[in-house]
């Protein structure tokens, strides 16, 4: 089938997708935006989130056919770099495989509650996993860009 | 990895979809939020040969009152369920287990009808629908029947429903008066419970009129823990009172060992949860 998305803001269209597809694959093999990352495939570690209609999402747990017509922003269509600069500047990425959902879901987070408490900013990434940091970095630079 | 392929259909009303998924036979899958069925699809523990989708079904989408009952679309999103004014008024004890389920990535997508029709015995929506005493309604191609949650949920990831069928929509009886408390137990934020415990007690002076306590966790299905209530029915509201009833929160159930919990730790569990449960419920300081 034909897949037309509004993708970081532009219409994209996509053919001979299969319905069945995830919309990780469509992002990352169709339209050429690897940002978002493929780890478990089973929506347990968020390394894959995007918004999806403005509300983030696990990319792989989307079928393709359920995205059409509507709006997806990727890592790669975040217009401000305040969030991705507090992870550089307070250690946060090391491999840097769970940065991209992070920064989705740390972009999402300071949107709705611009000075969040810890458990907040924990209940708020409990759904992206980390194997690196040990998180404190992470919050670290969640405290960082909010202070800014 | 992969899925092995499927067909897929987007139909718009609900009449259409029952068509569709009658005439495919035991085949086809109903696709709701996916955060249930994608996981099972992509581990190939599921092969249908068509999803029908109901993403595009606005009728089974959002809140309603109808005289004494709320009428919540299958549809409903988790995400939704947490800023619904009317839940938040007379099903506050779905809101609160509605919180707890996965992350807010996955509450964006997951739908309570997913939650209920997955019949996932570690599921957090199911007790909590057999405690509230709600009812599916479930559209077919006879047309529409209703069906008790006590009688929905006949064993691991099976309801009554028969092929092609599909959940419309989850009715709950408004519960005024009540109060309730759901208390989970896992082992990290994100987490399944190992045991849950989902309550409503209604007052009456200084005692416990009436109870509802079902478990999460404790079996095949969810479970109403019977003797618990019997046990609460007319009881003191004391503390005393509640810890021992709940003593008896394991009895009739038959809890798995698995990697993060044998039989003997989810007996324990059923039995503090409850107390915790109750008490919180109740109003009551549990100590
Ligand atoms: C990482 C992760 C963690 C999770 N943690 C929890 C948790 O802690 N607690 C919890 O309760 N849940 C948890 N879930 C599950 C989540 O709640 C799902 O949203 C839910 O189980 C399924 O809802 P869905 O709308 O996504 O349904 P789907 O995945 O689309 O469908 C699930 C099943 O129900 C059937 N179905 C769906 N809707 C209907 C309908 N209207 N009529 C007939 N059949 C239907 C489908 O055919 C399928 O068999 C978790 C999921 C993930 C990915
Ligand atoms: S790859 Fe999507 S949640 Fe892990
Ligand atoms: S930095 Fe390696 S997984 Fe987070």
């Amino acid at each position: 089938m034909r897949i037309t998305v509004t993708v970081n803001g532009q219409q994209r269209q996509a053919d001979h997708v299969w319905a069945g597809e995830s919309l990780l694959y469509l992002l990352r093999e169709r339209l050429g935006l690897p940002g978002a990352k493929n780890a478990c495939e089973q929506g347990e570690c968020g390394s894959c989130t995007v918004y999806l209609d403005g509300e983030p999402v696990c990319a792989c747990l989307v079928a393709a056919g359920q995205v059409q017509g509507r709006s997806v922003t990727t890592v790669e269509g975040l217009a401000a770099q305040r969030v991705q600069q507090a992870f550089l500047e307070a250690g946060a990425v090391q491999c840097g495989f769970c940065t991209p959902g992070l920064i989705i879901a740390v972009h999402d987070l300071l949107a709705r509650t611009p000075r969040p408490g810890d458990a907040e900013v924990r209940e708020a990434l409990a759904g992206n996993l980390c194997r690196c940091t040990g998180y404190e970095k992470i919050l670290d630079a969640v405290r960082l860009a909010a202070s800014r | 990895m992969i899925p092995s392929a499927f067909d897929y259909a987007r139909p718009s009303t609900v009449q259409e979809a029952v068509r569709i998924l009658s005439e495919a036979g035991e085949d086809a899958k109903v696709l709701a939020g996916g955060q249930s069925l994608i996981p099972v699809l992509r581990l190939r523990l599921a092969a249908p040969s068509l999803l029908v989708d109901l993403g595009g079904i606005a009728e089974l989408r959002g809140v309603s009152e109808s005289g004494d009952e709320l009428v919540i679309g299958a549809m409903t999103r988790h995400a939704d369920i947490l800023r619904d004014p009317l839940v938040a008024r007379y099903a506050p004890l779905l809101a609160q287990a509605t919180a707890t389920v996965a992350d807010r990535q996955v509450r964006h997508l997951g739908t309570i009808g997913g939650s209920l029709s997955h019949a996932d015995p570690a599921g957090d929506l199911p007790s909590v629908s057999l405690a509230l005493d709600a009812v599916m309604t479930i559209a077919g191609p006879a047309g529409e029947r209703s069906v008790p949650a006590s009688e929905f949920f006949v064993d691991y990831l099976t309801t009554a429903m028969q092929p092609g069928e599909v959940l419309v929509a989850v009715r709950v009886p408004k519960r005024e008066g009540w109060g309730t408390h759901y208390e989970k137990f896992n082992r990290v934020a994100q987490a399944w419970a190992l045991v849950g415990v989902a309550a409503a007690v209604r007052r009456e002076n200084g005692s416990i009129a009436e109870a509802r306590v079902a478990l999460t966790n404790m079996g095949t299905t969810p479970l109403r823990a019977t003797a618990v209530e019997q046990a609460l029915a007319g009881a003191l509201a004391s503390a005393d009172a509640i810890a021992s009833a709940a003593a008896s929160a394991a009895e009739g159930t038959s809890p798995s060992s698995d990697v993060s919990a044998s039989a003997e730790y989810r007996t324990h569990l059923a039995k503090v949860l409850t107390r915790r449960a109750v008490a919180a419920a109740g109003g009551i300081d549990a100590a």
